[in-house]
């Protein structure tokens, strides 16, 4: 659940255990990473404005998207950026990530000292020096004190292709151990990495959400469908893995819906519910009784319970002597051929000792 | 059909939405081309690049060119009825030769070859007339000859397209480029050009017709379109696919099974 996942990283951090952090997976078949990512900054940064939260500021390290462009999404979900107690600082490493720009401009490391909410960082590869100026903007937010602030990365993607695996997952375990570190979330393309940074990256978050087509692609992963029914492509679902601190696994799933103003969440429709009950066969007939039913039949008699009365019973049971069967009105005594026109069938007995035929139903001359 | 400007490709792209005012509809986004060897993706870059000086009057294009010389493209564009030797002495053209560009080999002390590409890129558009500079698109023909260039560094190359990317959502450009998908379909690194299709906006795919070859049919076009936001992310994606013959001197669009 998106909720639950926001709640449990605007609580944060339990003394001497490790910031709970998010991992958002998302795939090509399916790639509304950021639009879930951007939700969860909403949320978390509403409830930081709110003062509701554990963390009292926050670091955004925009490594793929413009800083702007975050300023914009915050206010237009109506969250005060600007506000006169300083709670954001944005640590872009989209525009000039490897200080290309910086050759031409010749303006050096100087911070536009306008801005209060925006630093640059141009040296992207350097991941260990990343993990200092983020701390430090945070103790810039947030003070020397006790309070805490919490950190989003934008493409822990672009992370790993500028650095190796080790770094990354070891920049992340130092901000989850960082002391005035409440909760991180970080953006992740799955398809675009190894199996073991991914299950390193997962490791070392508490929680993974991943973002993954609403129909399973046919044509495999990495592709979109390509003749896909439905030209636009809105929907999705999201599948939550968290990790509670005694080890206990708790999966939950949830559909999501993008639109132009932005992300839905909702359970996971009962279509599906349907679908496997349309899956049992139909059938004519109810496979239990119901208590009329039962009462009914237990009244019913039986062919074999209905014949004794008073009548001696007439239940050829193979074994008859032969002066009874004299009085039956077939005579099973052979040669007597009344008319030859009729087709019939002589028997002779052996002995009085041949058991039945096996495969004779046992029934099949019961007189009623 | 070229001129009303309601033909399948522009539709997929963007270009039928009220021409006169909105800004230029490729603003701001990445189109990406994909072609494979059967089929060249090359007549949409065409497309897009004479689109671009018939549709606006003010409107740059700086044209990276890996692949091949100016000649070739004046040839093909003046077919389409587009003169790019007048555009470029109007100043709305800049061709960037970068034909024999050879980056530094790697762990030499100035390793910065494609930061210099781009530094020339960011000069031509300084050079711009500042009518010209509301809409600017940036083409590079193609990214697999870039990587050549940087020596096969895919990372470099990402780097570069990054920046160039920078300038999409900085100041409102437009980048197009072309790739070959083929190159990079099996194994060994998927995720370059996976990494390339994440950061582009509209994903335009050339493939040969899934049926064979047709003498009426030259290929088939899937548009891949990323409605987004640009604070909230993607909001819908838009897919359309239909199929092309490239003619002498204008190519038709139309949907499967239309033409018999």
């Amino acid at each position: 659940m998106a909720e639950s996942v926001c709640r449990s990283l605007r609580d944060g951090v339990l003394e001497g255990e490790l910031a709970p952090a998010l991992t958002i997976k998302d795939s090509l078949s399916s790639p509304f990473g950021f639009n879930v990512f951007s939700h969860i900054l909403v949320q978390l940064s509403s409830h930081i404005v709110a003062g509701k939260s554990q963390s009292r500021g926050m670091v955004i390290v925009s490594l793929s998207r413009s800083p702007s462009s975050y300023t914009g999404l915050l206010k237009m979900n109506g969250v005060d950026v600007e506000s006169s107690k300083k709670w954001i600082h944005i640590l872009d490493c989209y525009t000039d990530p490897l200080g290309w720009k910086d050759k031409t401009r010749k303006s050096g490391d100087i911070m536009d000292p306008s801005n209060q909410i925006l630093s640059s960082y141009k040296t992207v590869k350097d991941v260990n020096k990343l993990f200092s100026v983020i701390c430090d903007l945070g103790r810039g937010l947030v003070g020397e004190n006790k309070s805490r602030f919490c950190v989003a990365i934008d493409s822990l993607s672009e992370l790993l292709r500028h650095s190796s695996m080790q770094s990354v997952a070891s920049l992340l375990s130092n901000l989850r151990s960082h002391d005035q570190i409440s909760s991180i979330f970080g953006l992740l393309h799955s398809d675009l990495h190894e199996e073991r940074a991914l299950a390193a990256v997962e490791y070392t978050s508490s929680i993974v959400a991943s973002v993954d087509p609403f129909h399973h692609s046919v044509d495999g992963q990495g592709s979109y469908i390509r003749n896909s029914s439905e030209p636009n492509l809105t929907k999705g679902k999201l599948n939550i893995r968290s990790k509670r601190r005694n080890g206990r696994v708790r999966v939950t799933c949830e559909e999501f819906k993008v639109g132009p103003s932005g992300i839905s969440f909702a359970p996971v429709s009962a279509v599906d519910g349907a679908a496997v009950a349309g899956l049992i066969p139909k059938v004519q007939f109810n496979l239990q009784l119901s208590e009329k039913e039962l009462v009914d039949r237990s009244r019913v008699v039986l062919p074999f319970e209905h014949q004794g009365n008073g009548k001696p019973i007439q239940i050829y049971d193979g074994r008859r002597s032969l002066e009874e069967s004299n009085n039956e009105t077939t005579p099973i005594s052979g040669g007597k051929k009344e008319e030859s026109g009729r087709g019939e069938i002589i028997y002779f007995r052996d002995s009085d000792d041949e058991m039945p035929d096996s495969d004779e139903d046992p029934d099949d001359d019961l007189d009623i | 059909m070229e001129h009303q400007g309601l033909n399948l490709m522009d539709q997929a792209l963007g270009f039928h939405s009220n021409v006169t005012q909105q800004p230029w509809p490729l603003c701001g986004r990445f189109v990406l081309v994909e072609d494979c060897v059967d089929t060249s993706g090359a007549f949409v870059l065409h497309h897009i690049l004479k689109h671009s000086f018939t549709s606006r009057p003010s409107s740059a294009v700086i044209f990276l060119a890996f692949a091949h010389p100016i000649n070739h493209y004046d040839r093909v564009l003046r077919k389409l009825g587009c003169n790019l030797s007048s555009q470029r002495d109007n100043g709305r053209f800049f061709f960037l030769d970068m034909l024999m560009l050879q980056c530094p080999v790697e762990g030499k002390p100035k390793h910065d070859g494609l930061a210099t590409v781009f530094e020339k890129i960011e000069r031509a558009i300084s050079e711009l007339h500042p009518e010209n500079k509301k809409f600017v698109t940036v083409v590079i023909d193609d990214i697999s000859c870039l990587e050549v260039a940087a020596n096969g560094s895919s990372n470099d190359v990402l780097d570069f397209l990054h920046y160039c990317y920078t300038l999409t959502s900085e100041n409102g450009y437009a980048l197009v480029a072309l790739n070959h998908q083929d190159i990079y379909s099996d194994g060994e690194r998927p995720a370059f050009m996976l990494e390339i299709e994440y950061l582009a906006d509209i994903l335009v795919k050339v493939d040969p017709l899934a049926t064979g070859l047709a003498k009426d049919v030259h290929g088939q076009v899937m548009v891949l379109n990323k409605e987004t936001q640009k604070q909230q992310g993607i909001s819908s994606i838009k897919v359309q696919n239909f199929h092309f013959k490239i003619k002498e001197n204008n190519i038709e669009y139309f949907y499967a099974g239309t033409r018999t």
